[in-house]
């Protein structure tokens, strides 16, 4: 199993890591038991999304696709950002090793959680919005199946 | 940068005098041993030097009972699997081994179980190692084998091999270890410990990849695995791998000849590495600190994942492995951590440090420098750490 360089260096110098002190929106998802938590802020202005950070517990991969997610949303609208799709950052990332394709679901379900959450504090319903959002974990081993 | 290589469980470099003692049998003694020919019987002559000193290094009494495989993997493969099947028409359909076994054991037992053998996995506690009474109390009347691994790969305890090789002894079972990572480092001798059938590959003591053996002592039944020709006394068929089995050989002797001296300095830096490594907040030594490898050290950083801090510690010169599930492809921890009855969470944190004799004092400083920084770094961006602090705040 090998990294691309484009994962390296997202791992290397992750970009946005940390927290926004009263975020709009934050969203975690993931559990420790899995090995991988993700935590996403954003602050949104005119319904986009003007600041995100993040932190993550977890492995290389994980860490390398919040970083590429949240640049890929940053300075976006709420809608693009709900529109990227795990495959989005793993292209992005130059692709990931086929058992860590859960990473990438992470990051796009991590969005959407800090989404969620925005609507939420704007007391919208956010799921006709954003979908359910499910937090068990049996994404991952679909994933890992494909 | 500083280049540490420190992860020789996982394998090591071929030793200079290995390597000029082998390279005679590729290119001018290339003889088949099988071969009448001068240059054939030059060639056995050189494989059956190879076979006496590697038994003699093992307390052997018989140097014909020493037989060339491909490794580790393929040598537990033959020893279980040829055991079990020659025991089976016996009646003998029970197995016993620990949880803590290396997948060659493992995934063989399992293999076993679907064609109906049953299977006892042995608690390690909280030290990883085996109790001897379990073995006893386990053995049953249809009892076809223990199998013990010598030392643990991932986590470096030492079992006590020569109490379970009695025990076997005294009720008449077949009693075979996986001696991978202990051989070279630890003195073993098959005779004083009843030790019946044992593993043993050149690559994690600085000989050549895909060169081991098995020792079987005389008057084990074995079946064949590898059918096809006469080699090995019928046993295991195949061209021999002469300039592999001399590798194993010399590999074993340097190994035997260093074993004192090498073993008393690396207990040193070990030690002085994991009193370091243990002031980080919220680490743990895996395994008992004392029956242990004298070049292991596993730890636990609670808060922080595995994988990314061994990427993070070869970004800066480490080779360093983790017992976690993202380098191995499965998304489990280890098996051996969870053996040892740590959380999940915790055990996803782990960190393999396994030292050659080349380790010097500057290194281990460089490490005991750079692993706090890195796990620091990691947990500042960590929402499990995060948690882990807000939860001793409010106990506070």
């Amino acid at each position: 199993m090998a990294y691309s360089e484009k994962v390296m260096d997202h791992f290397a110098n992750p970009r946005n890591v940390g927290e926004i002190e009263n975020a709009d929106g934050i969203g975690e998802v993931g559990n420790s038991k899995c090995g991988d938590i993700m935590k996403m802020y954003i602050k949104v202005d005119n319904n986009i999304i003007s600041d995100v950070k993040f932190k993550t517990f977890g492995c290389g991969a994980a860490i390398a696709t919040s970083s590429m997610a949240t640049e890929l949303i940053k300075g976006k609208s709420i809608d693009d950002a709900l529109k990227l799709t795990n495959k989005a950052v793993m292209e992005a990332l130059d692709g990931l090793p086929p058992v860590k394709v859960h990473c990438s679901v992470l990051a796009e379900q991590a969005i959407k959680a800090a989404v969620s959450d925005y609507y939420r504090n704007q007391g919208i319903d956010p799921e006709p919005i954003v979908g359910k959002q499910s937090d068990d974990c049996a994404h991952c081993h679909d994933c890992v199946e494909e | 940068m500083r280049k540490i290589y420190a992860d020789n469980a996982a394998t090591t470099a071929v030793s200079k005098t290995v390597l000029e003692k082998m390279m005679p049998y590729f290119t001018e003694v290339y003889g088949n041993p099988s071969s009448l020919y001068q240059i054939g019987g030059e060639a056995k002559k050189a494989l059956e030097n190879a076979r006496e000193s590697i038994a003699k290094n093992l307390g052997a009494a018989h140097a014909n009972e020493i037989y060339f495989t491909s490794g580790g993997s393929e040598s537990d493969n033959w020893a279980i699997k040829g055991v079990c099947n020659a025991l089976k028409a016996k009646g003998k359909k029970h197995i016993i081994t620990s949880k803590i076994e290396h997948h060659a054991v493992l995934h063989t037992c399992a293999a076993l179980e679907k064609e109906g053998f049953e299977v006892t996995y042995l608690d390690v506690y909280e030290n990883g190692i085996v109790k001897p009474e379990d073995v006893e109390n386990a053995i049953r009347e249809d009892t076809a084998l223990v199998t013990i691994m010598y030392a643990n790969n991932e986590i470096g305890t030492i079992q006590p091999i020569a109490e379970i090789g009695a025990i076997c002894k005294k009720h008449n079972v077949v009693f075979h270890t996986d001696a991978v990572q202990a051989a070279g480092y630890v003195k073993i001798n098959v005779v004083d410990e009843n030790i019946d059938l044992l593993s043993m590959t050149a690559h994690k003591i600085h000989g050549p990849k895909g060169c081991g053996c098995l020792y079987v002592r005389r008057g084990v039944r074995i079946n064949t695995l590898v059918e096809g020709g006469a080699q090995e006394r019928g046993k295991r068929a195949g061209t021999e791998n002469v300039a592999g089995a001399v590798g194993l050989a010399t590999a074993l002797q340097e190994a035997v000849d260093t074993m004192d001296e090498r073993s008393k300095k690396l207990t040193v830096l070990r030690n002085k590495l994991i009193d370091s490594l243990l002031k980080i907040e919220r680490s743990r030594l895996n395994g008992d600190r004392e029956k242990r490898l004298p070049n292991n050290i596993n730890m636990c950083f609670e808060g922080i994942e595995g994988e990314s801090l061994l990427l993070k510690l070869d970004l800066n010169g480490i080779s360093a492995s983790s017992g976690s599930a993202c380098t191995s492809g499965s998304l489990d921890p280890s098996h051996v951590l969870l053996a040892l009855g740590l959380p999940h969470e915790i055990a996803h944190g782990s960190m393999r440090l396994s030292f050659n004799e080349e380790i010097t004092e500057e290194d281990i400083n460089y490490i005991a420098e750079i692993v706090p920084q890195l796990v620091d770094y990691l947990r500042n961006m960590s929402p499990l750490w995060e948690k882990i602090k807000a939860e001793e705040k409010k106990e506070a």
